[in-house]
């Protein structure tokens, strides 16, 4: 293998790309990660549990931190996005712009600027239900661990407060936005995937009502980390909800939204529906589905909820969701298809399992490729040295994603290879 | 190397506030008896950075004790390269977590200090275990999943011998008419892609293929594995150094689906026998020739059914999702029929059960079928309830094509067949329904043998693409393992590992408890019956050394010796009055380093209040837990000892599989012993954790130490 470039850009530091960098960097490659975000780990680090063992991401992205941490092979920017792309297999020539973190590496996640700061942000880590203030670090596992200033946040003037309560000289409120150039041999595409916007749904009542949340939200608040501690309330009260709906494909498998199957959703909202069971024994989960998709070995986790008679599985395609008047309850009508009849049914809360949506949906990547109309890339008509993984090209769980990711690290190194 | 030892201690992050300095400095210099100490405001800025590595200019010192933050920050910083570096944590687990100021909190940072002071001592740097090493991969099975695994590690310049059963490359991939699309707009069928990867692969100068052939043993380990493989009645072997076993699976005995009509005519028959029919270019009915008019498909024949296959065999839905377009395809006017439980097209497949769903000859519902008859005229009539037409609904049909699923072939056969001491296959098959898989999600390779990585539908049920990718991410893990046993490193979860178990074998009694205990099989017996260890086969997770009751597994960085002697350099308060109705208890805690240490240390970040009579010792798995380690702490006078480890069981968290779960049953022996010594059981207990439950610390730990306060004092302090 060349030395002179054997260098791979990821493009991702979710756990795709974690996955495609550390393979890569641990079969001989020189790796460079670009994350967009100020943490690596992307939506698995929002995830409280795995399905199917019921395990925290935590555990794992340890693991692969530590394996950067212990790897002299892998380099990677937070707060950076591939903004341009030159050449081609062998010697692409690629421009990152890192966003100014305000922050420098001095900072030891002490806490004193987030105490000293006055201005608060909407916690976008925990999708809006709760804030930070401006001088914050995403969530508790942040890697790195360094925290950030939201500039946007900002008062006039008020950031000299967090910079007078830094002992450390870490924060630097005149940095700017840098650009970075590199050559490299390869790249990985590793972008991910956003929740589709389930305020696009009018019937479902998103943004209009208030105890209707999404899966992701449902994710962040039974988790310990996560805005309520851990414990699932509902947004209008903060009173822990008896009665949850999971509406299923809440976009996915509709022609007006996401023509395609999200993948995760079933296994996702069963999941979810455990989270409610184990935290509160009388609490009830009803789950609105069209097919229950368990693929594989995941059936077994079908069957250990079925095993829960308080998780009822309603085969039946959610029509329209409202507030019920004069309560903060939710009403859900359904096409009960088992029975062939209109269900009127009410909530305390309504979880919508929100489908996946390509990042480069809205943010093509810096190069001309071939898209679905979906906005996923379609791997045969990539140019030779660009690879695309997980939910690049359509959606995935974290499994598929994982090996989808280990084979992509081989196909970019003997893409490395071939140049030399 | 000549060790010259020094210690820096942090005054930031409140450390300065809360802590005497003095103090520590004199209990390092008399107990830690390391006099080099310097101290700075901020060691991890480059301006303290600096006054340590001038020191190992000036000084030469090489063996540094720094007490600052948890060795999982600032790791950059206080990266020197080619010394021994012992990170003592006084931020997150004293200050952070601990009431400023108090004698309780000064001595616990003075132990910690001691306690880095005696670990340093001990710990030696790594030197690697190099072998000779066989950089050619041995791919089984030449199905879709090893010609891609095959065709891949061959692709990036590695050797590769191809053992397949048959005659022929293309396993069941070849026996397809047509493939389901694998790519936009999944509208239209595809020739299947296998053959174009046969002739790759027969092309290829670096596969060596051999049909007709078997795996009758691999003896050896990584590196150097040496494969029997029988072809013809000759066996040859085959030096190579990782294995990629893509056995594939066989179709789900249809006569035991009499339930669904097989056997009861000819036109009853299984997916796989539509795929031929297809493929010979006719659909016909087997009874008779004529061309069927009305098909009719059962999905789930045998899977999703705990009398059968307690799993979704996954490709079925998409395969008579093709089936019944090979119907229409061939005649306009048939109809097709699907019956199922819940279409399973998940991903973009949805796209190409809408483009079926489009042609009004193919027809779907759902129903639980009850049954299959004969009717007249040579026909069939399928029954089924709780379909979307009503209930108990009979379905009329020339043929019926049973959508059967996969059998993995290790559910009965090892295939690898390892000439290793705890048995042939891999391990603990059972758990996964016979399916050579394993449960991490975040590390889907990982099987309990080291490099050989399970891909394709012996590991999970799959569709064709899906399969395809599985190969080369597995030939990208049997790669990778190549080059880590060159280097003498570890492989995953401790990839950069360079340290190794080397036992002192002449102490070895032979009792084998490392070579039962070892989850990766890595340790075996000579004629006499001594254990011998197959370094390359080793995870360095230390589970020999915990199992071993002579103490003689060491690594450089851990072992009972070095572990004892942190525990032995812990303060133990005295009893000074019997009758105290408080008296001072000391505990000590063993955490894993990969879950309960980042717990502990997400605890410490959201300040929240833990013990101070405990003192925390990370070990890289609990499997590597020492009973000996209790016997030293209660003798030095500690009152009880908690252990934080992982979720073991089916759904264990720990990522040596079974660290955690032999960690317990260590203890499930212990109890005994402290009964004897009449001590109570419950001083020593085990809790598991996950990385995420730091807000469960405070109230397990204070319960803990309510429990060994409630015992009272051991007994045996001051003797």
């Amino acid at each position: 293998m060349s030395t002179d470039n054997n260098k791979i850009l990821v493009v991702g530091g979710g756990i795709s790309g974690l996955t495609a960098a550390l393979e890569a960097a641990e079969s001989g490659a020189q790796v460079i990660i670009a994350e967009k975000a100020p943490y690596l780990g992307g939506r698995v680090a929002q995830l409280h549990r795995y399905f199917p063992k019921l395990c925290p991401p935590t555990c794992g992205l340890e693991i692969n931190f530590r394996r950067i941490k212990e790897n002299p092979n892998i380099s990677f920017f937070t707060m950076a996005e591939v903004t341009q792309v030159s050449g081609g297999e062998g010697n692409f020539e690629v421009t990152l712009t890192v966003q100014p973190r305000y922050v420098n590496d001095r900072c030891t996640a002490c806490n004193d600027c987030a105490e000293a700061c006055t201005a608060w942000r909407v916690n976008d880590f925990n999708f809006g239900l709760d804030k930070t203030k401006a001088a914050y670090l995403p969530f508790d596992m942040a890697f790195p661990q360094k925290y950030l200033i939201d500039a946007r946040a900002c008062q006039a003037d008020c950031g000299q407060k967090c910079k007078e309560a830094c002992k450390y000289e870490a924060i630097d409120l005149g940095m700017k936005p840098q650009t970075l150039n590199f050559q490299v041999g390869s790249i990985i595409m590793a972008g991910g995937w956003e929740p589709y916007d389930a305020a696009r749904m009018d019937n479902l009542g998103f943004g209009q009502v208030a105890n209707v949340i999404t899966n992701m939200q449902m994710e962040r608040l039974a988790a310990a980390n996560g805005p309520t501690g851990g414990q699932i309330l509902r947004p209008s009260d903060q009173q822990a909800p008896k009665k949850v709906c999971f509406v299923q494909c809440a976009g996915s498998r509709d022609e007006n939204h996401l023509p395609y199957c999200s993948y995760i959703c079933c296994m996702a909202s069963l999941k979810q529906a455990l989270y409610l069971r184990e935290k509160d024994p009388d609490a009830e989960a009803y789950v609105f589905y069209i097919d229950l998709r368990t693929p594989g070995r995941y059936e077994q986790f079908l069957w250990k909820v079925k095993e829960d008679e308080k998780v009822k599985l309603v085969r039946g395609k959610v029509a329209k969701i409202t507030q019920e008047p004069g309560t903060d309850n939710v009403v859900v009508v359904a096409e009960d298809t088992a029975v062939g009849d209109k269900v009127h049914m009410t909530f305390d809360m309504v979880v919508l399992a929100a489908g996946m949506v390509p990042t480069t949906k809205a943010a093509p990547f810096p190069l001309p490729l071939s898209y679905t109309p979906d906005g996923f890339v379609i791997p045969e008509l990539l140019p030779p040295g660009v690879y695309a993984v997980g939910n690049m090209k359509g959606p995935l769980d974290v499994m598929k994603s994982n090996e989808d990711a280990t084979g992509a690290a081989l196909k970019s190194l003997i893409s490395l290879g071939r140049r030399s | 190397m000549e060790k010259k030892f020094g210690v820096y201690l942090c005054k930031g992050c409140g450390m300065g506030e809360a802590l005497n300095f003095e103090s520590i400095a004199k209990v390092v210099k008399k107990e830690g008896k390391i006099p080099h100490i310097k101290e700075h405001d901020i060691l991890c800025s480059p301006e303290g950075l600096d006054l340590i590595k001038q020191d190992m200019v000036a000084e030469g010192i090489n063996c540094m004790v720094i007490a600052a933050c948890s060795s999982r920050v600032k790791y950059e910083e206080f990266d020197f390269p080619n010394a021994i570096v012992e990170r003592v944590n006084i931020r997150e687990q004293v200050v952070w977590t601990q009431e400023p100021n108090t004698e309780a909190t000064q001595a616990m940072a003075e132990d910690y200090l001691r306690m880095g002071c005696a670990r340093v001592k001990k710990t030696e740097l790594p030197e690697p275990y190099q072998t000779e090493c066989d950089k050619t991969v041995l791919v089984i099975g030449g199905g879709i999943t090893g010609l891609s695994a095959a065709l891949e590690a061959a692709n990036d310049g590695y050797q590769v011998v191809l053992v397949e059963k048959e005659a022929q490359l293309g396993g069941y991939g070849a026996k397809m008419h047509r493939q389901t699309p694998s790519s936009y707009p999944y509208t239209t069928l595809q020739e299947p892609v296998v053959f174009k990867k046969i002739q790759a692969v027969l092309d290829n100068p670096k596969v060596r293929v051999m049909t007709g052939s078997l795996i009758e043993k691999i003896e050896g380990q990584p590196g150097m594995f040496d494969a029997h493989i029988k072809n013809n009645g000759n066996v040859e072997t085959v030096r190579v150094g990782s294995v990629v076993l893509a056995a594939g699976w066989r179709p789900y005995d249809a006569t035991k689906l009499a339930h669904l009509g097989y056997g009861l005519t000819k036109d009853v028959i299984t997916n796989l026998e539509m795929e031929e029919l297809a493929k010979k270019g006719k659909i016909v009915r087997p009874s008779d020739g004529k061309v069927p008019e009305r098909v009719v498909f059962v999905q789930c024949a045998g899977s999703r059914d705990p009398e059968h296959l307690p799993y979704c065999s996954d490709f079925c839905c998409l395969g008579s999702l093709k089936q019944a377009m090979y119907v229409r395809e061939q005649n306009p006017d048939a109809v097709a029929m699907i019956l199922y439980k819940d279409i399973r097209t998940p991903g973009q497949s949805e796209l190409f059960y809408k483009q079926a769903q489009s042609d009004p000859g193919i027809m779907l519902t759902k129903a639980e079928v009850s049954g299959v008859s004969l009717a007249p005229a040579g026909k069939l009539l399928v029954s089924a309830t709780d379909t979307l037409l009503g209930d108990n609904v009979a379905f009329e049909a020339d043929l019926v094509v049973l959508a059967t699923g996969i059998v993995p072939v290790t559910v009965d056969d090892p295939v690898i067949n390892l000439d290793y001491r705890q048995g042939p296959g891999l391990p603990e098959i059972d758990v996964y329904n016979g399916f050579a898989d394993s449960n991490f999600i975040c590390f889907p390779y990982e099987t309990r043998r080291t490099a050989i990585y399970a891909a394709g539908c012996v590991r999970q049920p799959m569709t064709m693409a899906l399969a395809e990718a599985d190969g080369v991410g597995a030939a990208c893990k049997a790669i990778q393992a190549l080059e880590h046993v060159a280097a003498g490193m570890a492989v995953s979860p401790r990839a950069w590992d360079e340290t190794f178990p080397d036992p002192f074998m002449q102490r070895c009694t032979s009792c084998k408890r490392c070579t039962e205990e070892c989850p990766f099989g890595a340790i075996e017996e000579d004629e006499k019956g001594t254990p011998f260890f197959k370094i390359n086969r080793c995870r360095r997770c230390g589970t020999c050394m915990g199992a071993c009751p002579e103490r003689i597994v060491i690594f450089k960085d851990l072992n009972v010796d070095l572990i004892g002697s942190v525990v032995k350099a812990v303060d133990v308060p005295e009893l000074e009055d019997e009758d105290d109705p408080a008296p001072p208890l000391r505990i000590i805690g063993l955490i894993c380093e990969n879950d309960a240490m980042p717990a502990l240390d997400a605890a410490a970040l959201h300040r929240l209040r833990l013990p101070s009579i405990i003192r925390f010792i990370p070990l890289r798995c609990m499997g590597s837990f020492a009973m000996e380690w209790i016997k030293i702490a209660l003798n030095n006078g500690v009152d009880g000892m908690v252990l934080l480890g992982c979720k073991y069981g089916d759904d264990y968290q720990c990522h040596f599989a079974k660290g955690s779960e032999l960690c317990a049953y260590r203890l499930t022996k212990l109890s005994e012993t402290l009964d004897k010594l009449g001590l109570e059981a419950d001083r020593v207990q085990q809790f598991q954790i996950a990385i995420s439950d730091f807000d469960k610390l405070p109230q397990m730990l204070d319960d803990f130490v309510a429990r060994v306060t409630e015992i009272g004092p051991n007994p045996f302090k001051g003797l």
